[in-house]
């Protein structure tokens, strides 16, 4: 009786003669392949714990001859602040180029001083002021807020700033005013960035006058309580904390009151992505990302978005009735 | 002896410069060099390497006939291997450590994000082309092995339409790894004409 035969074996079991005759090249060829997953072993292993192990030393970096002791503030959540370093140094300002390192290298061709900002349309005062002027003593706070990028990242962040309700109250918008528009300044020479038509320049953004007149919205002057550095929007900012990032213009020179909603700069570029309310909300997505987590600068594993980025016992009540995957 | 030691000369070079995107990444992540979001500048420049990698490949067999430099021939199986190594790399990163394992969540990116699917097929795409680049393969698979491994050109192209997805405004770059791709594949084209 036949235990076994030749034929048994099937074909593909067989070592080829030209493997085993190249047996030498095949064992040198195995291993060059496992000296190459040995090396990406090494890189995730020296990366990770790398940037692990660096983090507490950032961490505790702050702005420099700053006179005051940051490490122990928190947000209304209790969350740690992000190190200023990070806070200043990963920026999206297509005005001084579309990576995030971009505007802390570029930023230095803006002069944010002297600065004056145009208030117009259907108000009552119209004008141009000086910065000096927009700013009134006794009115500037620390306000600690959530940033969370459309880009699924986020930072917690001490401005430095006051409430735009101030501003529009001085205006005194007509009755008819339903929205606010905002303009960046548009300038070649300071804001290189502009020569690229990565985006329709000036930057615009608008809210709502309901919006702009809550008690969150602020237009920030600083950070870490003193000047805004260039690279996140000097000299005067707006900070819509419940709103995804790319609503808080930068480096403001115009502030127009309208009857019609107007568009932003996003919303031009591509309205099937960005909206007008651009509302920070976990079960909208953006088209192409999920919007349900997000990145804290400095944690490791992402986090839950919360709807409203954490304000909804706030700002709820501004869009009572209205559908947000509609007006997203 | 001299053409051994020139393709001796020319692996080391491959070698060298297809392993420096390793080190300065380990550099920069060992000195806290890789900015605010670390995890994210390593998934970028991860995945760059490996597009890069991948026209490089392409671009092998054009500037051999270009310049008649048939030497240059076996430094596709490493340049090739390189590549696959970074797109691993990068799929691993953005599963383990971007993602930090949690599956629920990459499968509903493969799923749901065509950008991400179009970069995991690549990488799928390359794992037979891996795996049969040694020259027992190439044997063993004779003619079969050439139809085969041109699934590299889809891979390249689902790698580059991965790039271009994502983008949200500047597309400087993926227009530039689009020209460069149509161009390596318009020289191969004219080429079989001829």
């Amino acid at each position: 009786m036949l235990i076994g035969k030749p034929g048994d074996i099937p074909s593909s079991e067989i070592t080829p003669e030209s493997v085993y005759i190249n047996r030498r090249q095949f064992i040198g060829e195995s291993a060059e392949i496992a000296l190459g997953g040995a090396a990406g072993g090494a890189l995730i292993g020296g990366a990770v714990g790398g940037a692990l192990l660096a983090r507490p030393g950032r961490a505790r970096a702050q702005r420099p001859g700053d006179q005051r002791d940051w490490s122990a503030v928190r947000s209304e959540m209790g969350e740690e602040l992000t190190p200023y370093e990070d806070v200043t140094s990963y920026n999206n300002f297509y005005e001084f180029g579309t990576q995030k390192d971009d505007p802390v290298k570029n930023a230095h061709t803006l002069q944010p001083r002297p600065w004056t900002i145009e208030v117009g349309g259907m108000c009552a005062n119209p004008g141009v002021y000086g910065l000096e002027d927009f700013i009134k003593p006794g009115t500037m706070e620390d306000r600690i807020y959530r940033l969370r990028c459309v880009e699924a990242w986020s930072m917690v962040i001490p401005w430095y700033g006051f409430a735009l309700k101030d501003v529009i109250d001085r205006a005194e918008p007509l009755g008819s005013a339903r929205y606010v528009e905002f303009k960046t300044l548009h300038d070649l020479v300071q804001m290189p960035g502009q020569r690229s038509r990565v985006l329709a320049w000036p930057y615009a953004e608008g809210l709502r006058l309901d919006e702009a007149r809550h008690p969150l919205t602020i237009l920030a002057t600083g950070v870490y309580g003193r000047d805004l550095p260039n690279q996140n929007g000097a000299p005067i900012r707006l900070v819509v904390p419940w709103k995804y990032g790319f609503k808080g213009i930068k480096s403001i020179v115009s502030m127009t009151f309208m009857e019609q909603e107007p568009l932003n700069s996003w919303q031009r570029a591509a309205s099937n992505e960005y909206g007008f309310y651009a509302n920070v909300n976990p079960e909208v997505d953006h088209p192409r990302w999920s919007q349900a987590r997000e990145r804290r600068l400095g944690e490791f594993r992402r986090r839950a978005t919360l709807l409203f980025n954490g304000y909804v016992d706030q700002v709820a009540g501004l869009y009572a009735g209205l559908d947000l995957r509609v007006h997203y | 002896m001299n053409k051994k030691r020139r393709l001796l000369l020319l692996k080391g070079l491959v070698w060298l410069v297809g392993l420096a995107p390793v080190v300065w990444l380990l550099w920069r992540g060992m000195t806290d060099r890789l900015g605010a979001n670390p995890i994210e500048e390593v998934l970028h420049r991860l995945g760059d390497t490996a597009l890069i990698s991948l026209l490089v490949v392409l671009s092998i067999t054009p500037l051999r006939r270009l310049t008649g430099w048939n030497s240059l021939a076996p430094l596709r199986r490493p340049v090739g291997l390189f590549a696959f190594f970074y797109l691993t790399m990068h799929f691993l990163w953005y599963a383990a450590v971007d993602q930090t394992l949690d599956l629920e969540f990459i499968i509903e990116d493969i799923k749901e994000r065509p950008y991400i699917l179009a970069g995991f097929t690549a990488w799928l795409l390359l794992i037979p082309l891996a795996i049969t680049s040694t020259k027992g393969w190439i044997r063993r698979l004779r003619k079969n092995w050439q139809k085969l491994h041109r699934l590299v050109y889809v891979a390249t192209s689902l790698g580059v339409l991965h790039f271009y997805w994502q983008v949200k405004a500047d597309t400087y770059w993926p227009i530039v790894a689009t020209t460069v791709l149509v161009v390596l594949m318009l020289l191969r084209f004219r080429r079989r004409r001829v």
